[in-house]
């Protein structure tokens, strides 16, 4: 594509300016330094814009830049010709130019930055104030809404415990199996030493019962359904849907929170229940390929030597995980502000959050069960 | 705006018998429809008729089922990828909320289309859309706001600032006046109007404002049975013998439009 071509000639008075070729936002980057370092020594200077092919507000814009330039510095502009489609789009650029310098842009560099930190800082304990204020009027909402049978939303909790629930099996059931063959297999290479293999069922059916098969089902779960919270309940705030059902005297928290976050507490345990067998049909087949623990030895083991508040312990945990994941979810979906960038944020957020919680949480009950000598 | 028909006008849209259709449901079959050089055109038509999707299938967002599209003489359903990139820098959309990057600032959305199709050092880009962004009359400060900080208005302004940053032939505007004030719908079509003088900008507009239809468009088409109904200046509009463009151009508020030009 040809460019655009200045010629000055500073001899005569006025002086001419002679443009000509394709003076468009397209070749413009050639020519920005000619128009940068024109000076005109004459005291008028005729702008001849007759041998242009093209211009656009791009081209318009660097002669209304010059213009600007150069009438500050006593230079009289003129055009070659008046009133065409041409002058009236470098006078309308010309009026648009900004008027001073220094548009404020975005503050960037190493202070906000800074100051970025703090704000982060003082924004923890704050979130920590909201996600309790939350938890609250999730409470209250689940007490007024529980006493109204009208009040509950059947299809929604249905749809929601198919959605968390049914539609997560498949990649718990493999998770948990692959865990259990993972202990199986590493127990018995330590236990073989000590010729103690047939204590790689206790091996496995505590650690699964007890800690792994709920605690890794709550960090599927959470990255599958609360991150999906998150990020639904979060563009339809985006969207103004939340406010929208407020004027309808619909509460969001009753219509969306609380729908997933019982049918999360009901799904979770027996998500963790499913993974407790796959983990420990996982385990079985390992030892039994490995270790020649056949399966109605490692049964009778499993009845004789685990106490049954292995899997209690386990179970009690899933219905508090599963709050914890729901909620923080759909809080975080709360907090969403404004545009796309903010829901990938907040649900990222909330995944981040909720297993951290979650393991929190987790050693906690440890610390309680060890008390109770349980 | 009488005048007979030129007949060496260039045609820079040309679509020949599109189809579309979503499943079962058919939104145009064998539409034909031309799109002059420097004209603004005013897409009208009843809700659910396909005004959008007819916007949306010329700039390639919707693969039609059948029909050809030609834009600035290129192929835009069946030519090679380099042609479609070649045309696409030649128009500019401005879609009906704005669709702004919602990451970047008004100035930042505007230089995008610049720095990705053109070489201009970044001085010359920020310049560039900060003049963009002024033509299009939204204050300096708006540069470094976020669109979810902007008003509606002045989403759709910086939409069409952006639809404009790389000095497109055609601009494809997507409800441009609708939900704006008065004042500002009329100051946005006499932006349009100015923008059409000074850059022989053609201009296709889907539109229900008829203070614009009346204020900027060349020519109106109008949508409706699946196809091209009628298609004139909007003065023949009124003799049109037909239910729909009767109800719409000599109904109340048609005339009150009519008045006030």
């Amino acid at each position: 594509m040809t460019s655009a071509l200045l010629s000055l000639d500073d001899t005569g008075d006025p002086a001419t300016l002679r443009l000509s070729g394709r003076l468009v936002t397209e070749t413009l980057a050639s020519v920005e330094m000619d128009f940068r370092n024109t000076t005109v020594q004459a005291p008028a200077l005729q702008i001849d814009l007759s041998g242009l092919d093209a211009m656009d507000t791009g081209g318009a814009w660097l002669i209304a830049d010059l213009q600007a330039r150069l009438e500050k510095q006593g230079v009289r502009i003129a055009f070659s010709e008046s009133d065409t489609p041409r002058t009236d789009l470098i006078a309308k650029v010309a009026a648009a130019l900004p008027k001073e310098e220094g548009i404020e842009d975005r503050p960037r560099g190493i202070i906000p930055w800074i100051t970025g930190i703090g704000e982060t800082t003082a924004n923890v304990g704050r979130s920590m104030v909201s996600l309790l204020s939350f938890m609250g009027e999730v409470l209250s909402a689940f007490a007024a809404t529980a006493l109204r049978p009208r009040r509950w939303r059947p299809a929604a909790l249905v749809s929601q415990m198919e959605e968390t629930g049914l539609n997560a099996i498949p990649i718990v059931v493999l998770m948990s199996f692959l865990i259990g063959v993972v202990l199986s297999f590493q127990g018995a290479a330590q236990l073989r030493q000590f010729g103690a293999e047939v204590f790689v069922v206790d091996l496995i059916a505590i650690s699964i019962l007890r800690e792994l098969g709920i605690l890794l089902t709550a960090i599927i779960v959470a990255g599958r359904s609360g991150s999906a919270f998150t990020a639904s309940i979060g563009s339809m705030k985006v969207r103004e849907e939340l406010d929208a059902m407020r004027t309808l005297g619909l509460d969001p928290i009753v219509v969306l929170v609380l729908p997933r976050v019982i049918a999360l507490v009901i799904v979770l345990p027996i998500l963790g229940f499913i993974a407790n067998i796959s983990g420990l049909v996982g385990g079985a087949l390992m030892s039994w390929a490995e270790l020649n623990v056949s399966p109605g030895m490692f049964i009778t083991r499993l009845h004789e030597n685990t106490d049954i508040w292995h899997l209690a312990i386990g179970m009690i945990k899933a219905p508090v995980f599963a709050a914890i994941i729901a909620t923080v979810a759909c809080w975080q979906a709360m907090q969403v502000r404004g545009s796309a960038d903010s829901v990938g944020r907040h649900t990222t957020i909330s995944v981040v959050q909720s297993i951290f919680l979650v393991i929190a949480a987790d050693a906690l009950f440890s610390i309680l069960f060890a008390e109770l000598g349980l | 705006m009488t005048a007979p028909p030129d007949t060496n006008r260039e045609p820079v849209i040309r679509v020949r018998g599109l189809r579309t259709q979503f499943g079962p449901q058919v939104v145009h079959d064998q539409l034909d429809l031309d799109v002059w050089r420097g004209e603004v055109l005013g897409i009208v038509g009843g809700s659910g008729t396909g005004k959008s999707v007819l916007l949306r299938t010329i700039v390639g967002l919707n693969r039609p089922a059948a029909g050809s599209i030609h834009v600035l003489g290129a192929d835009v359903l069946h030519g090679s990828r380099q042609d479609r990139a070649d045309t696409e820098r030649r128009w500019g959309v401005a879609f009906q909320d704005g669709a702004l990057f919602s990451s970047l600032t008004v100035l930042q959305n505007v230089m995008a289309p610049m720095r990705e199709h053109l070489n201009l050092s970044h001085g010359l880009m920020k310049a560039l859309g900060e003049l963009k962004i002024s033509l299009v009359g939204l204050p300096p400060f708006s540069c470094g706001k976020l669109p979810s900080e902007l008003s509606g208005g002045m989403r759709k302004r910086a939409a069409l600032a952006r639809a404009l940053a790389l000095d497109p032939e055609i601009v494809f505007l997507d409800e441009p006046t609708a939900g704006l004030d008065p004042i500002s719908a009329a100051a946005y079509d006499d932006l349009i109007g100015e923008l059409k003088r000074a850059l022989g900008l053609t201009v296709f507009m889907v539109t229900h404002d008829l203070d614009s239809l009346y204020a900027i468009c060349d020519r109106i088409a109008v949508l409706a049975e699946q196809k091209l109904l009628v298609e004139g200046p909007i003065e023949e509009m009124a003799k049109v013998d037909h239910p729909w463009v009767q109800a719409y151009f000599t109904g109340p508020r048609a005339r009150a439009a009519q008045d006030k030009t």
